[in-house]
């Protein structure tokens, strides 16, 4: 099989050897947990509870606030304790819902479609709704929508994404090893819902034995094949993702896949959309890479949505050297955060602890006009004239050189020599131009 | 205060969170390191004299960026290594011969007024060390071009005294390259005598030839400290290429532009010369090898983008072609160079690479 790539693009050691080998486990059930009400990309949910209720594990505690939303559920049963503003994994400080165990985990009832796949597409996409799914690799965007192109768009292929690039996270390594029947349960049906007649699961090569189990069993499924990817990152990136193994490139400026016939989705969304359709399962757990040099025992949990990082450092046994940073997600596109009592939320794919040594603070030089920021771009963009474009207040000349199509996915601050905060310039230039557009809007 | 703002608190900062090891001060270390193969052969082939004047070009240069960062009241980070690769390249750019001060106001120069009046390292506009050759050229030309030293070796200028014929005795020309130019002096061929051309001709034959070619590779020839060898400068190169310190794309279609315009115009009388080894000669020769990959390369005064960067090289070697084979000078490197350093913001502007997936 031969590998595929895009162009661009950088090398960072993978640091994933802490916990690629650490058996999928399931963390305690948490004394509390802290439902935000912003896990995905869209309208905040609305509660349909109040403080004093009782809820049940699964039983919907937040409504969408539209189509672009999604639902949210109780992970836990017990009572709701509180609903207020709580500091999110993101850094930011957003409403959430705070539910205290009772510690019996009673379930809402959950059925059993054996014959799943049967179902009419447009039940599917319900029940992918209902279930509260977004995308799990890390952007949120809901599900259902992603399965909703325009009317005239017609989708061959629907793409998995189980390349997970970013260094150290092994969550997506562990669950193709160990629920590749899901995943494939789950990528049917996708494929159902959109009418693709063609399905893909993109591994990087780093990942042998993850080609090889998910191999093994597409090999009767005539319409799906696993396509292995040369390691380097972003290859996760939808974009490069899509152009590595159809060779279709999405449009830039707010181009989506559907625009080239693609859905993608992450390899933990297509068990939730299993899980969901199958069971009526709402998504209330995900797995989360515990992980960093300093972790005592790194490790890949299932846990309930809401759980607090505090709570999953504990059940690793916490760490052998102080803490200096900790980052929620990936290290190339992940969040600082200032504190772990932080709640999982549905993107979580894991939580890194760093030390004093790793983690860098480099003072900003000036730009030496190198060019490898050029060079390694995806998306063949200019960063280093975007970031000055923005420093200097250049909105126009910033949008002119494409700061809107920025993914921000760091290779070209990972490469500067100028240690310039690249993507820190550039997310400035996102801000001010989305404001001054809503602006303009009203 | 809900219990998520207890504890202690990180720190935080933008994505990404890993990064490679490079930084600007190993950038400038390596570039030194790459440049040592060049300077030892200079040493080699020049003597003591020439490490000499290296050392008192780099003191020069990381003297005035100190006072002037101070001046200037930024941090004084003289051990960044960028004032010690201008003061070497200064030093690469002058022959054994000058006196002391030479290096010394050259790199002075290249670091007041190339480097710092433009804002400093990052913000300049033309290569300093060039601007500092430059300025030395126009100030003490009778220092710059005369009284060029010998290599030990014995060879001045490429040629092997008293070769056939006896003539290049007449040639009192330091370099391969002001040798090539006197051939194509009328004045100098008429006063050969009858067979002048002839004689010419075979002198230029001779320069071409292998074993000239020979010497000019390992740099037994006339020439500045730096230029001379071309496999120390290669050896160099390949080292920062590797380390992704300079890019492939301005050496490559620099020495490949003057390869291809030298095949076609670098006769004697600008016809075809029909041998090979006249294109070779000329990327052998001058200062090509070293402007190519240490000047050119330069990262604050070449193009950001892979397009830009062609065509920066593809101007440079237009330029030095033609400053070669017409126009008043031997040798058009460090000028052509400088020239297409003035072109950059140009460049930059017109080959804004296309985005991944553009649409109009």
């Amino acid at each position: 099989m031969a590998l595929k790539t895009f162009f661009g693009g950088v090398h960072p050691k993978d640091y994933k050897s802490f916990s690629k080998d650490s058996k999928l486990e399931h963390s305690p059930l948490p004394a509390k947990v802290i439902i935000s009400l912003s896990q995905h990309i869209g309208g905040l949910a609305s509660p349909i509870i109040k403080v004093g209720d009782t809820v049940k594990t699964g039983q919907k505690i937040a409504e969408p606030s539209g189509f672009v939303s999604i639902p949210m559920h109780s992970s836990i049963s017990g009572k709701v304790k509180a609903i207020e503003r709580f500091t999110h994994p993101s850094g930011a400080v957003v409403t959430g819902i705070e539910i205290e165990s009772d510690g019996k985990d009673e379930w809402i009832d959950l059925i059993d479609e054996k014959d799943f796949i049967s179902l009419p597409p447009d039940e599917m996409k319900n029940r992918i709704a209902e279930a509260g799914i977004c995308g799990m690799g890390g952007a949120g965007f809901p599900t259902h929508v992603k399965i909703s192109p325009p009317k005239d768009t017609k989708i061959d292929t629907v793409i998995l994404n189980g390349v997970e690039c970013e260094p150290y996270l092994t969550a997506d390594y562990r669950i193709m090893l160990e629920k590749p029947e899901e995943i494939l349960n789950g990528l049917k049906i996708l494929m159902k819902v959109v009418g693709a007649t063609n399905g893909v699961i993109g591994i990087e090569e780093n990942k042998p034995d993850a080609i090889k189990i998910m191999s093994d069993i597409v090999k009767n499924e005539p319409n799906i094949r696993v396509q292995g990817l040369k390691l380097k990152y972003p290859q996760g990136a939808e974009k490069q993702l899509i152009y590595a193994s159809t060779g279709r490139k999405v449009p830039n400026k707010g181009g989506l896949p559907s625009a080239v016939n693609v859905v993608v989705n992450n390899v933990a969304t297509a068990i939730a959309v299993y899980n969901a359709v199958r069971y009526k399962k709402p998504l209330i757990e995900r797995v989360v890479t515990i992980t960093g040099s300093i972790v005592k025992k790194p490790s890949n949990l299932i846990c309930r949505i809401g759980t607090c990082f505090s709570e999953l450092l504990s059940h690793c046994e916490g760490t052998s050297e102080p803490i200096a940073k900790v980052i929620s997600g990936g290290p190339m596109m992940g969040f600082a955060i200032n504190s772990i009592e932080v709640p999982v939320t549905k993107t979580s794919s894991g939580m890194i602890l760093l030390n004093d040594k790793e983690a860098i603070a480099d003072r900003e030089h000036t730009c030496l006009r190198c060019g490898r920021c050029v060079d390694v771009c995806p998306l063949n963009l200019m960063p280093s004239f975007i970031a000055s474009a923005v420093k200097y207040e250049d909105l126009q000349m910033a949008e002119k050189s494409g700061v809107m199509d920025c993914m921000k996915c760091g290779s070209c601050a990972y490469v500067c020599p100028a240690h310039i905060k690249l993507i820190q310039w550039i997310d400035i230039g996102k801000n001010k131009i989305t404001a001054l557009r809503r602006a303009n809007q009203k | 205060m809900n219990s998520n703002t207890q504890g202690r608190i990180y720190n935080v900062s933008a994505s990404p969170h890993l990064h490679d090891s490079t930084n600007v001060k190993n950038v400038m270390w390596n570039v030194v390191l790459a440049l040592m193969p060049a300077l030892i052969v200079g040493i080699y082939f020049f003597g003591f004299r020439a490490l000499a004047l290296t050392i008192y070009s780099i003191l020069a240069a990381v003297i005035t960026e100190a006072i002037i960062l101070f001046l200037r009241k930024k941090p004084i980070v003289i051990n960044d290594g960028s004032a010690i690769v201008t003061g070497i390249l200064v030093a690469f750019n002058i022959h054994a011969g000058v006196p002391w001060w030479i290096p010394v106001v050259g790199s002075v120069f290249a670091i007041a007024i190339g480097k710092h009046t433009f804002g400093g390292l990052g913000n300049n506009l033309m290569n300093p060390a060039l601007l500092g050759r430059a300025f030395l050229v126009a100030s003490w030309p009778t220092h710059m071009t005369s009284a060029w030293v010998s290599t030990k070796l014995g060879s001045i200028n490429g040629m092997v005294i008293n070769n056939a014929n006896n003539i290049s005795s007449q040639i009192t020309s330091a370099t391969p390259l002001a040798v090539a130019k006197t051939l194509r002096n009328d004045i100098f061929i008429q006063s050969l005598g009858e067979n002048g051309q002839s004689q010419a001709n075979d002198i230029f034959q001779y320069l071409t030839d292998f074993p000239s070619l020979m010497n000019m590779f390992f740099g037994n020839i006339g020439g500045c400290i730096g230029e001379v060898s071309a496999i120390a400068l290669l050896i160099g190169a390949l080292f920062l290429l590797i380390k992704h310190i300079i890019e492939w794309r301005i050496p490559f279609f620099y020495l490949a532009t003057v390869f291809v315009l030298t095949y076609i115009f670098g006769g004697l009388n600008g016809q075809f010369p029909a041998s090979i080894n006249v294109p070779i000669f000329h990327l052998l020769s001058g200062g090509l090898m070293l402007g190519a990959f240490f000047m050119a390369t330069d990262m604050v005064t070449s193009p950001v983008s892979k397009r830009g960067r062609i065509i920066f090289a593809i101007g440079c070697g237009i330029l030095t072609v033609v400053i070669r084979l017409v126009g008043g000078y031997p040798e058009g490197v460090s000028y052509s160079i400088l020239i297409m350093n003035l072109f950059v913001p140009l460049i930059d502007r017109f080959s804004i690479p296309k985005a991944f997936g553009e649409v109009k």
